[in-house]
């Protein structure tokens, strides 16, 4: 790993471990007795037995995909807040595909769900996309009306034509409309009672697999193809790739289609796995949102969103296990929510860890290296604005007359 | 379609109008200052989760008798100081530190919404916060009696309508009529020339920033107190919702109040669908109502984008470099 990686390997880790602080200190402060063994719980659990790994790798599929979804979106210069409204539309997608279409092979009806899925994700996805390219909405904006369009229209849907209405959600697919385990819960499952003979499977079936292909081909995308260059190319410096020729409008649309797509899919697998259904209730999926902090966490890298993606869901897994300890399963969302405003500004960590690691080589007498640029955009040159003494002057007249 | 069901919805459309006028004006000077908020949800959720814990204690634990005009103006104050503390964390990050202003709202709606939940599990032992509603006011005394304009603007109303016309006005007249107002707009148009001529850019987006979740942080008790009987941790996306008042009404504090009406009207019409017989047999979802606001305000969006209406420095930490 070259030095800028290994920073940015580091300003993850201090982020996550500040995030976890935070979770900690909460939870000390709202039951001391029981919270250093609530933190041990949500730091262990998922890792404990085979059946809680197996869980971990499912609840991770979903955040790999919503992950990777704004992560490349962010390679190309376009922040995806979109992606919940888009996993929602996959979702629903995959849901009435899977309810219907009875006749067909199974193999098929799952295989055409999947890709219809991720056809829907790309095409919400090229909403915001179109806006941003022809009419110069910015794409934060236009993405938080249609994860609410989405959102309203996906509970029209439901309660229209997949409605379960004794439990107020939509209707469970039917098994063999779900994604295939291929024998995965025989070697993910734990047994009930020591030595008992009874097994508890876990949830897992093939769609962690489906993800981190995905993962693959994105990283394929980015790193090995021209199409890919020009994408980044544009997010770079969006006017150094027009003067090259490259057309912004076109990558734009295909970069949030793209990040749609994944989105969608993410959706339909989350859908097809036989433990989760759709609520109809007028509030956002969380998975977008978790997806912003598994993209930041593993630093808009493909592979390294596999592994931050399993992290946030291993500690979810914990989380849902302290709820025996007496407390709510939102503390894990408060750990996301700091590492997400830490990693805000994750280049000033990134440059004060640099700063600390140079003066260590140096003491160390180790030959001087040139200092890497920093990876991010906003290029910080001091961490604070500097104060300036306010005069009284009255500003000019046309400060801020505007229209 | 009975003058009772007019009526109904007319009350429905005030309690939810006035919430997102006033979040939608704090939304207003913050990007007025040219800083990017879409913390308002994190920030009303927050200021709902301290004031109805506050009458939570005031009505069922402490069992304090005072008069309900009195009691609301104490929770709106409580509500509105946790606004503002939470939005100095988003300050901190966008101004002093220059982080990305969207990352760092995002995740302070995050951390609101958890932690409005986590909060009343260990205080109260359970997510819901439940308060009387004393605050109704039957009818306003002569101005309730006006045929037709009693009954539709002046019976079950509430002290926070008034409030919030009040807030639009005073808004109005900072952002437009004083030395403060213009230079905090010229922080969000043209920084460097503002700072050219020796207004602090810091301190004014701080100002902007943090009457932005002063706001935020009242509106949010604005809209619980009519509407619900026990605060849940949510108010259903209405921060987002007052983010497309904002853009819908061009950030101009009187279309701003013509787009909460708008979107208050269609919020109210689904909201009491099935009490309206042409609406419940005419096959249309209620969520298509529900819809429309954010429907509008993308097309808003895209016709008026070329040249657009937002403050032209928005989104973009100042760089005292970059003059």
């Amino acid at each position: 790993m070259n030095r800028d990686g290994f920073m940015s390997f580091m300003s993850s880790l201090v982020v996550l471990a500040i995030g976890l602080l935070v979770g900690f200190l909460i939870m000390l402060i709202s039951n001391p007795s029981a919270a250093w063994e609530a933190f041990r719980t949500i730091l262990t659990f998922g890792f404990s037995e085979m059946r809680s790994i197996g869980n971990v790798l499912q609840g991770a599929t979903p955040i790999i995909m919503t992950g990777l979804s704004v992560a490349f979106a962010f390679k190309t210069g376009l922040f995806n807040i979109g992606a919940t409204g888009q996993f929602a539309a996959g979702g629903i997608t995959a849901i009435l595909i899977g309810l219907n279409f009875q006749g067909t092979p199974d193999g098929v009806r799952i295989l055409f769900a999947l890709v219809a899925a991720t056809v829907v994700g790309a095409l919400w996805g090229a909403i915001p996309g179109i806006l941003k390219a022809f009419r110069n909405v910015h794409e934060v904006i236009s993405c938080i009306m249609t994860n609410y369009i989405s959102m309203f229209f996906v509970v029209f849907l439901i309660e229209r034509y997949a409605f379960f209405p004794i439990e107020n959600r939509s209707a469970s697919l039917p098994p063999n409309s779900n994604l295939p385990t291929f024998g995965l819960e025989n070697i993910f499952r734990s047994e009930f009672i020591r030595g008992s003979g009874i097994y508890r499977s876990s949830q897992i079936n093939i769609g962690i697999f489906i993800a981190i292909i995905a993962a693959i081909l994105v990283y394929v995308i980015l790193e090995k193809t021209t199409f890919g260059y020009e994408l980044k190319a544009c997010g770079f410096n969006k006017d150094a790739a027009k003067y090259a020729g490259i057309s912004q409008n076109r990558n734009i649309i295909s970069s949030m289609m793209i990040s749609g797509a994944l989105a969608g899919l993410g959706g339909a697998m989350l859908y097809m796995s036989g433990t989760v259904h759709m609520g109809v209730g007028n509030s956002l999926l969380p998975y977008g949102f978790t997806g912003i902090s598994v993209a930041f966490l593993g630093l808009s890298n493909p592979i390294g969103i596999i592994f931050s993606g399993t992290l946030i869901s291993h500690l979810f897994l914990g989380g849902a296990r302290v709820q025996v300890l007496g407390f709510p399963l939102e503390v894990v969302e408060i750990v996301i929510s700091v590492i997400i405003y830490f990693c805000a500004f994750v280049s000033l960590v990134k440059m004060f860890l640099g700063k600390r690691i140079v003066t260590w080589f140096k003491e160390r007498s180790a030959p001087p290296e040139e200092t890497a640029p920093a990876e991010e955009p906003p290029a910080l040159e001091e961490p604070t604005a500097p104060e300036e003494p306010i005069t009284d002057e009255e500003p000019t007249q046309n400060g801020g007359d505007q229209a | 379609m009975s003058i009772e069901v007019f009526y109904s919805i007319m009350h429905w459309t005030v309690y939810i109008m006035i919430p997102l006028i006033v979040v939608a004006l704090g939304g207003l000077f913050s990007e007025k200052s040219g800083v990017v908020n879409i913390a308002l949800e994190g920030k009303m959720i927050l200021g709902a989760f301290t004031g109805t814990m506050f009458i939570h204690y005031m009505q069922r634990v402490w069992e304090v008798q005072i008069h309900a005009a009195l009691l609301l103006l104490l929770t709106l104050l409580i509500a509105t100081l946790t606004g503002v503390v939470v939005s100095l964390a988003h300050a901190f990050a966008s101004i002093n530190l220059r982080a990305n202003q969207v990352i760092s709202g995002i995740a302070i709606n995050m951390f609101a919404a958890a932690f409005a939940i986590y909060g009343a599990q260990t205080i109260i032992d359970t997510q819901h916060i439940h308060f009387t509603n004393v605050f109704r006011i039957e009818s306003v005394p002569l101005l309730g009696n006006i045929p037709f304009l009693g009954p539709m603007l002046f019976r079950n109303t509430y002290l926070t309508s008034l409030l919030g016309i009040v807030i639009l006005a005073v808004a109005a007249f900072v952002l437009y009529k004083t030395k403060f107002g213009l230079r905090l707009r010229a922080c969000g148009e043209h920084p460097q020339a503002a700072d050219s001529v020796g207004v602090s850019v810091a301190k004014m987006r701080y100002s902007g920033v943090i009457i932005s979740g002063a706001l935020a942080g009242m509106g949010g008790m604005i809209y619980v107190v009519p509407v619900m009987a026990a605060f849940s941790g949510n108010v259903a996306g209405y921060g987002f919702l007052a983010l497309a008042v904002l853009i819908f009404g061009a950030w101009k504090p009187q279309r701003i109040f013509f787009a909460a009406f708008f979107f208050g009207l269609m919020l109210s019409v689904a909201s009491q669908f099935s009490g309206i017989p042409i609406l419940r047999d005419s096959g249309i979802h209620a969520n298509f109502f529900r819809m429309a606001p954010y429907v509008a305000t993308l097309i808003v969006l895209a016709l008026t984008s070329k040249n657009t209406l937002a403050p032209k420095a928005l989104g973009q930490a100042y760089d005292k470099g970059g003059r």
